[in-house]
């Protein structure tokens, strides 16, 4: 069976092929980030492996770095995640889709790295950084400088790769738990209660961290964008 | 410059991101509205963060290693084997 399917995502229309089971290329290629996750969970039943693929590459790093918060090591953290993508494909056909792939998918992970792993993070310390260098403010609180909106800087940038490459950077260098906090809620979309019930943090909490998180990764993008300008 | 209305930029900024979340309590949502009507930094800044949260949300997945992937990618067609085997 080979058939064209198109998906419009950012106003760029993707044509995608789709060539039955044994697709041609490895790496998930054939399926773009706008085929939505339960089209890909189809295509799995039916044993396709590009499908499956594509899910591990979405998931993945994501599930790594939930993992890496319950578990010690790198290595433990793969392997948590590597157990999960197992228990996925055993479990697929008794995933009755009441919540959410990805919501399904991460409680796997979170319920595997608690069993696994001794919780380095049970008292949650917020960050006394202030997020935003209170140098950039004067006696009065108000900007010294007042800051360039990042839609002026970036323009049609948006998915600019070395923006996106700065981002990405930003955010692995957040310290745990901003860094799962963030990677849950803001890349993966998760709901704000979901991230905190899988961090087991109260959600006051959550929206702590990841307000830190958050300024963190604006300061970095502010820096890369206007040339490694620093305030501090 | 004098303050405007009751928070200053300093405080405003602490409450963008609940603000984007909409966990912010109607009292401080409203201070915040109104300090942002008449303030073009912290409107600069809330797009700032508008956009981070954006970008954070478009970054993709890093690439994997080969050697993950294809260890999974066994595991994978050896269950569809073992299942079309019954």
């Amino acid at each position: 069976m080979n058939s064209l399917n198109h998906c419009k995502r950012d106003g760029e229309v993707h044509v995608y092929r789709v060539i039955g089971r044994k697709s041609v290329t490895s790496r998930g290629a054939n399926y773009p980030r706008c085929v939505e996750d339960e089209d890909l969970l189809a295509r799995i039943l039916g044993g396709d492996r590009d499908a499956f693929t594509e899910l591990v590459e979405r998931y993945q790093l994501s599930l790594v770095r939930l993992a890496r918060y319950y578990v010690k090591t790198d290595s433990s953290a793969e392997d948590v995640a590597q157990d999960t993508w197992i228990a996925v494909i055993k479990g697929l056909e008794k995933f009755e889709g009441r919540s959410s792939f990805k919501t399904w998918l991460f409680r796997i992970a979170a319920n595997r790295a608690r069993k696994t792993g001794t919780r380095e993070y049970r008292v949650v310390n917020v960050d006394p950084v202030d997020p935003v260098s209170s140098a950039r403010f004067n006696e009065s609180g108000m900007w010294r400088e007042a800051p360039v909106p990042f839609t002026e800087l970036i323009n049609d940038k948006l998915a600019n790769a070395e923006v996106l490459e700065a981002c990405r950077n930003a955010i692995r260098e957040l310290p745990e738990p901003q860094q799962s906090v963030v990677t849950l809620r803001d890349v993966e979309g998760l709901s704000t209660r979901e991230v905190s019930e899988l961090l087991e943090l109260s959600e006051a909490n959550t929206r702590v961290l990841l307000h830190r998180g958050r300024a963190k990764i604006r300061e970095s993008l502010e820096g890369s964008l206007k040339g490694g300008y620093s305030w501090n | 410059m004098e303050l405007i209305k009751d928070i200053t930029c300093h405080q405003a900024v602490a409450l963008v991101s609940d603000y984007l979340e909409g966990s912010l309590s109607r009292r401080d949502r409203r201070r915040l509205e109104r300090h942002l009507k008449d303030c073009d930094a912290c409107s600069a800044y809330l797009d700032q963060m508008r956009v981070t949260i954006a970008l954070s949300g478009s970054v993709g997945p890093d690439d994997l290693s080969p050697d993950a992937l294809s260890r999974l990618v066994d595991v994978f067609e050896q269950y569809q084997r073992d299942k079309s085997d019954g």
